[in-house]
């Protein structure tokens, strides 16, 4: 249950950044591309097909693996800057937390945020698919985790 | 000192043209709209939406058949519009047919001169920077009939490369179908020397003027052309109209598009006749409400006046370039000297989405991705553009804006 709450509070926060902007659009938009600049590149061996996520407009690829504590680790890139940002946002909330608590958990910090109106419905329809390629990285860990 | 003040005179005219169309006075993300989408679809003048709502309320009706009073005034309001359309064109009137797009006019064409006239061994030559429009049509009559669909090449600076066409050129092929102006790039191509050289082997010329009927006078009987295919919508008239010239000879000779009302004579089981061009080809009923909105867009083009859109495309050219020249880092696609003011150029280390994105964040509308011409963005070798189209009520300040923007993106995320 703990571990959930982790989940929780990193959405919480992050609503909070956003929070500052009061809705400036302009601003919200250049914060998700400064966090974009400042995520780490993948290694170009990762930019395989394999890791390519369907569905997004720009080229992003997300790549897992299972730490010590039996935490997911991600790692991820895109071609482009704003959607960088938004990986950086999802890896915030998502990578070192347990299999089980990203299955139960539910990403209502970009609706609070209203990320829809913010990067338009074809990057949301992209992180929806994003979001969607996590949870089943961590589905199928949780069967190996047992 | 003169230069300048002409300048502002023409500038002043714009203003004048901005006021009619109310959806510029509204605020995007806290700033002024400012509307460069125009290649994509046009804003409407208050003329057009008014005629939208005088029709439904006042006399809407169906048209061609009924004797009464409602059906009489519909009826003339929608050929007045085909009558605006020739004229504009310099077509006759029955060469001009309704449809509902560009896209439906090339089908069209497709469909009934393409069967009954290209055969398995037949070529089909296409421009090399043409929007999808204007070459899946080609590859579907393919598929039924087997022949070939070819690109041209596109030179360096964005044009339709005749050199390459005149060697492309045989008897074998029947169709040059290339645009009047790219829309993802801007650039004018010399269409009278297409319909010159296909002349010369008895090839068939289409013409796509989608993006040229908002910005230079076209006319059929100058260009020789045998079709030629624009939309209303990219001419600050309602979606949903488009139009195609065809001439009377092709027209007569060809088989109807659809069946169904509005395009007969006569139906009975033992056969059935159907009316001349363009009614043949006009099945079912119509779009009559938009084909008659868009008689005030003719107006509002004719009112302007082709001299002066061009004059001021060419201070928008030229200031526009001046300013791209300065922004490290941006590449300007289709650089001829011919074009008009849309200009489609990438930045370094700023991916066009996102470019376009910061953009919107400044109320300024671009389009960005591959223009629905992947083939040109393929032999570009990239993956797409930003593309900013100017229209009749865009101003220099408008441009200024627009690379004010791009220069301020371009020095905090760019990396030249
Ligand atoms: C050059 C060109 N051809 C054809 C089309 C298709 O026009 P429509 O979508 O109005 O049928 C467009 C519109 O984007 C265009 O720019």
């Amino acid at each position: 249950m703990e571990v959930l709450d982790q989940i929780e509070s990193i959405q919480k926060e992050i609503v909070e950044d956003f929070s500052l902007f009061e809705g400036n659009k302009e601003q919200s938009i250049e914060y998700i591309m400064d966090l974009g600049m400042e995520l780490d590149t993948l290694p170009e061996e990762f930019h395989r097909d394999e890791f390519l996520i369907k569905g997004c407009q720009s080229k992003v690829w997300l790549v897992a693996s299972l730490d010590e504590n039996g935490a997911v680790v991600f790692q991820s890139d895109s071609n482009t800057a704003l959607t960088k940002g938004l990986i950086s946002l999802l890896m915030r909330v998502y990578s070192g937390q347990q299999p089980q608590a990203i299955l139960r958990s539910e990403p209502w910090f970009l609706k609070e945020i209203g990320m829809d109106q913010l990067v338009g419905t074809q990057r949301s329809n992209g992180l929806t698919a994003m979001i969607k390629r996590i949870s089943d990285y961590a589905g199928s860990f949780d069967k190996e985790n047992g | 000192m003169t230069e300048t003040k002409t300048i502002t005179q023409r500038e002043q005219q714009l203003v004048e043209v901005k006021k009619d169309f109310p959806i510029l006075k509204r605020e995007v993300n806290g700033h002024p709209l400012i509307y460069l989408d125009n290649a994509a679809t046009t804003q409407k003048p208050q003329g057009v939406i008014n005629a939208l709502t005088e029709y439904y309320s006042s006399y809407n009706s169906n048209i061609h058949r009924g004797v009464h009073t409602l059906a009489n005034e519909a009826t003339e309001a929608f050929e007045k519009t085909r009558n605006t359309a020739a004229g504009f064109i310099n077509s006759k009137v029955d060469e001009l047919v309704l449809t509902k797009g560009t896209t439906e006019s090339i089908n069209l064409v497709a469909r009934t001169w393409g069967e009954k006239s290209i055969s398995k061994d037949d070529v089909i030559l296409v421009g090399g920077a043409e929007h999808h429009s204007n070459i899946v049509p080609w590859q579907l009559l393919s598929d039924r009939v087997g022949c070939k669909v070819r690109p041209v090449k596109i030179k360096e600076e964005g044009v339709l490369d005749l050199e390459d066409l005149r060697f492309q050129l045989s008897e074998n092929v029947k169709l040059v179908a290339v645009n009047l102006i790219s829309n993802s790039l801007g650039t004018i191509n010399p269409v009278k020397e297409v319909g010159r050289l296909a002349k010369e082997f008895g090839a068939k010329v289409l013409i796509d003027g989608a993006q040229a009927a908002p910005h230079m006078k076209i006319d059929v009987q100058d260009l020789d052309c045998h079709f030629l295919a624009f939309s209303g919508h990219k001419m600050y008239g309602p979606t949903g109209v488009g139009f195609l010239f065809g001439k009377s000879e092709i027209l007569n000779s060809i088989p109807p598009f659809q069946g169904g009302g509005e395009m007969i004579k006569e139906v009975s089981f033992e056969g059935t006749s159907y009316l001349d061009p363009p009614l043949k080809f006009e099945a079912g009923t119509p779009n009559i409400a938009d084909v008659i909105a868009m008689q005030p867009a003719f107006e509002l083009i004719q009112k302007v006046g082709f001299e002066k859109i061009s004059e001021m495309e060419k201070e928008l050219i030229r200031y526009s370039r001046e300013r791209m020249a300065s922004i490290p880092g941006l590449k300007e696609f289709g650089t001829s000297q011919s074009k008009t003011a849309l200009f489609s150029f990438i930045v370094d280390g700023v991916h066009s989405f996102d470019l376009g994105q910061l953009l919107d964040a400044k109320g300024i509308a671009v389009r960005t991705g591959h223009h629905c011409t992947m083939p040109l963005m393929d032999s570009l070798g990239i993956e797409g553009t930003v593309r900013a189209s100017f229209g009749i009520y865009n101003t220099v300040k408008d441009a200024e804006y627009l690379w004010d923007q791009v220069e301020r993106i371009q020095s905090k995320y760019g990396s030249a």
